[in-house]
């Protein structure tokens, strides 16, 4: 894959520059629009209306676990099947604990990722028009949008919404009876089954765009680390959403049809749900952080002024997980019955997979390390990111040492790991990519100062919130606990829960600002030129908000997306389009240079 | 509430404890160097006015230097947790108990079933114990899990076990107890609306009084003696909604 076959492709085809002059009608343009820029705002426009939903659940979910029994504020308002007089019911608390986690991975870290930074940033950052298929693209939005609907509507069926858990462990999932929940677990599986086809739609796309329709020049290895990460997460996508969708279809038939897949009073077996959702479900944890990865070395580098440390190794490291993601999903089962043996097995392949992520850390400080740190507001997001990821990091190998994993496991320690790495990490991220991409999304600048202040009050409440929650793990404290005051031995913890509960809703409370922010600087925000970062990537040689089409023409690349501070520039970035002073190098025939 | 562990009180309570402590030490010092590394770099290298960041695409020798040493840490965790691993999961290395019984967990309550007066499971006079599951200590006991409807999980904070069970399938669990007293069993796995009410007690006593204990209980449940306040009468599938444990459930 040279700059040499990139070049073969047809760049006249639509889509390109030039390819379509007609203006399309409002509809066209923004409810059905087939402009990956479109839709990648309208992804961004209901994921982050999921986020907001998903955190109401977490901050109910924290009342009741603070303060048990009591009526929740407002809480009058839900229907007293939910909270009569205000009084969360246990079967509500499944369900949104249930509800929580399934909107919060299915329907705002995961399209927030994929469909919002993929959509936008691959064919802006390879230099092309647009998607590969664009129909397929807008086919993809409008499938996670009845998903969505569908999974929002199973609040308000008879019975309620799921309420097995985001994990659905059968037999508790596999028949109504054991819950009470018929229809709403029902619409669950439906829900994501038909998620799962918008995820595929888009990965289709995001792999066929990045084989196909780099620029000249852009050699693989001149890719920024948003697109490797980008490119690799669409191959777990592709191998990992089929997985799940044939273990919901067996799910949905043992409820609705009386198969017997999981249930063993049939002869099903329980652990078969466990091996097939994680079998999914461990590739779709690097799903949501990978991205993340790649955009906070990418914001790392520039608000360092300085090029990625270790390139090669970030890619490297990014493959080796991505490799290793499939071969340890076992982990989430040591305590499940399953042969001690296989547990053995899996602890080691998940120590391992420890080394490509400290591989990663280790790259972000090196980046950092000499540089001439600007602190812009991503910046700051994406320093939050590593600070905690490496906490969620390294709390991972407790777990994964099959010994201290009896202790820990299915207790709050494994609560506060996942938070610091999907929240801490992958979220922190995602307010890091927002902020950098906002001017060429919507032509205008967010307030950076109401940026700095919510990053700096976010990292507080989150601190406060999370990191007690290792300790409650420690001290014995199951998750998923509607009153945990009910054990003798965690009442004694519950000034902890309230502490947490009450930090929780000043980390809530915090997000206001962000959406205030994003929301008025709309139309309120400094008009972004082209490059307000003075970044090197392809999609700053473009206005902001690019035309439809993207690029005038279709640019050149003439060395790798990371050359800060180069001695060959007089500023301290040298973008990719921008052709070397050398005359050596004539313009349409581009000289590799080191990357 | 701290990075510290209340004491355990089983036999192998203190091996993992133990790891617990290397894991803790280990990424102790892993986090302090890092997030130091973290803020003294942005502090020293925060912009200033005329300088240039260094021009450096990275290090060969410090990749393979930090790919080599985390990877040998985390695999020498691996194999030290190997032993204490397989010692109390894995059944070819169980200690031969003399005491057997069967835990069967249900929609949300624990029966203990003992094997009366033949000293068999499976015969006509076992008898049915429902939450506060009796036994002696110092001896290993073998305990079959088992679960009649979803999957609950088998969690003693202060014996540091934890193994769920799982319908359709008896998985064996050991533990040997150092003290005589009163334990928390709970349930660590979602199991349906009382999920959080699901607790029982492991109640150890010491060899005399188990036998007591045992007596009483087989004396009982053979209709020789009239029950009194410390029994509990609860036959598998017991349709009372109760998730109380009787308080007096001892000698």
């Amino acid at each position: 894959m040279s700059a040499t076959a990139a070049a073969k492709t047809d760049w006249d085809q639509p889509g390109f520059a030039g390819g379509e002059h007609h203006e399309p009608s409002f509809i066209r343009k923004y409810i059905f629009s087939t402009d990956h820029k479109i839709i990648a705002i309208q992804f961004l426009v209901t994921s982050l209306f999921f986020l907001i939903v998903g955190g109401l659940l977490a901050v109910m979910i924290r009342w009741q676990l603070g303060f048990p029994g009591a009526p929740l504020p407002g809480g009058d308002l839900l229907p007293d099947t939910m909270a009569p007089g205000g009084i969360i019911l246990p079967e509500f608390y499944n369900a949104m604990v249930t509800m929580h986690g399934t909107f919060m991975i299915f329907f705002a870290i995961m399209p927030l990722m994929v469909g919002v930074f993929g959509n936008l940033l691959i064919p802006l950052q390879i230099g092309a028009g647009d998607m590969a298929f664009p129909k397929l693209n807008m086919l993809s939005f409008w499938l996670a949008v009845p998903a969505g609907f569908i999974m929002l509507a199973s609040f308000f069926v008879e019975g309620g919404a799921a309420g097995a858990g985001w994990t659905a462990y059968a037999p508790l999932s596999a028949d109504g009876e054991y819950t009470g929940v018929y229809l709403g677990q029902q619409l669950w599986l439906v829900s994501l089954f038909i998620l799962g086809f918008s995820s595929i739609a888009g990965a289709v796309n995001y792999v066929t765009t990045i084989i196909n329709m780099r620029a000249p020049g852009l050699t693989w290895f001149r890719l920024p680390l948003t697109i490797w990460s980008l490119f690799i997460t669409s191959f777990l996508v592709l191998l990992a959403i089929p997985i799940l969708a044939g273990a919901l279809i067996m799910l949905l038939t043992d409820q609705t049809l009386g198969t017997t897949f999981f249930l063993p009073a049939g002869g099903g077996e329980p652990l078969l749900w466990q091996h097939l959702f994680w079998f999914f479900g461990h590739p779709e944890v690097y799903i949501l952080i990978l991205p993340a990865m790649g955009i906070v070395s990418d914001i790392l580098s520039n608000g360092a002024r300085k090029p990625v440390f270790g390139y090669h190794a970030m890619v490297l490291a990014i493959i080796a997980i991505a490799f290793l993601g499939w071969i340890v999903w076992g982990h989430h089962m040591f305590m499940s019955g399953m042969n001690p043996m296989l547990g053995t097995t899996f602890m080691i392949t998940t120590m391992v997979i420890a080394v490509p992520s400290a591989i990663k850390v280790f790259n972000w400080l090196g980046t950092l390390w000499r540089g001439n740190i600007e602190f812009h507001a991503p910046l700051l997001y994406s320093v939050g990111f590593v600070s905690l990821f490496i906490v969620g990091g390294l709390s991972g190998i407790f777990m994964a040492s099959t010994p201290v994993d009896i202790y820990i496991h299915d207790t709050y320690f494994i609560v506060a790991h996942i938070h610091y790495v999907l929240f801490g990490g992958s979220l922190f991220a995602i307010f890091a990519g927002i902020t950098f991409w906002y001017p060429k999304m919507f032509g205008r600048m967010m307030s950076s100062f109401w940026n700095k202040i919510h990053f700096v009050l976010t990292f507080i409440f989150y601190s406060m919130a999370f990191f007690p929650m290792h300790g409650l793990g420690l001290e014995g404290m199951m998750r998923r606990l509607y009153d945990p005051t009910q054990y003798a031995y965690l009442a004694e913890l519950q000034p902890w829960n309230q502490f947490i509960s009450i930090s929780v809703f000043l980390l809530a409370a915090t997000q206001v600002i962000y959406f205030a922010n994003f929301t008025l600087s709309l139309w309120k925000g400094e008009k972004a030129t082209a490059n307000p970062w003075r970044a090197n990537s392809l999609e700053w040689s473009v206005p902001s908000p690019p035309p439809h089409g993207n690029f005038e023409r279709i640019p050149i690349v003439y060395r790798g997306p990371y050359e800060y501070s180069s001695p060959e520039s007089d500023e301290d970035f040298y973008p990719q389009f921008v052709p070397p002073r050398q005359k050596t190098a004539p313009r349409p025939e581009p000289q590799p240079t080191a990357d | 509430m701290n990075w510290l562990l209340d004491p355990s009180f089983s036999t192998f309570g203190p091996d993992i404890d133990r790891l617990y402590y290397i894991i803790l030490v280990i990424t102790g010092l892993v986090f302090v160097l890092t997030e130091f590394l973290l803020f003294y770099f942005l502090f020293k290298y925060r912009k200033k006015e005329g300088r240039k960041a260094e021009y450096s695409h990275g290090s060969t020798k410090a990749e393979v230097i930090w790919t080599l040493i985390p990877f040998v840490i985390v695999v020498a965790i691996g194999l030290m947790s190997v032993s204490v691993w397989d010692q109390i999961k894995n059944p070819v290395e169980f200690p031969n108990p003399d005491y057997e019984i069967i835990v069967s967990a249900r929609q949300f309550e624990w029966d203990a079933i003992y094997p009366g007066a033949d000293g068999e499971l499976g015969t006509e006079d076992d008898f049915t114990v429902l939450n506060r599951i009796h036994v002696p200590v110092n001896e290993p006991i073998l305990v079959h899990l088992e679960a009649e409807d979803v999957i609950h999980s088998f969690f003693v904070p202060d014996f540091r076990l934890k193994q769920d069970a799982v319908p359709g399938m008896t998985i064996p669990v050991w533990f040997e107890v150092t003290e005589p007293g009163e334990y928390i069993l709970g349930c660590a796995e979602l199991c349906g609306i009382g999920h959080y009410r699901m607790d029982g007690m492991i109640v150890v006593l010491t060899a005399e009084e188990y036998r007591e204990w045992e007596a009483g209980q087989i004396a009982f449940h053979s209709g020789e003696r009239s029950p009194d306040e410390g029994d509990v009468v609860a036959s598998r599938g017991d349709e009372e909604d109760s998730d109380e444990t009787q308080d007096t459930g001892g000698p």
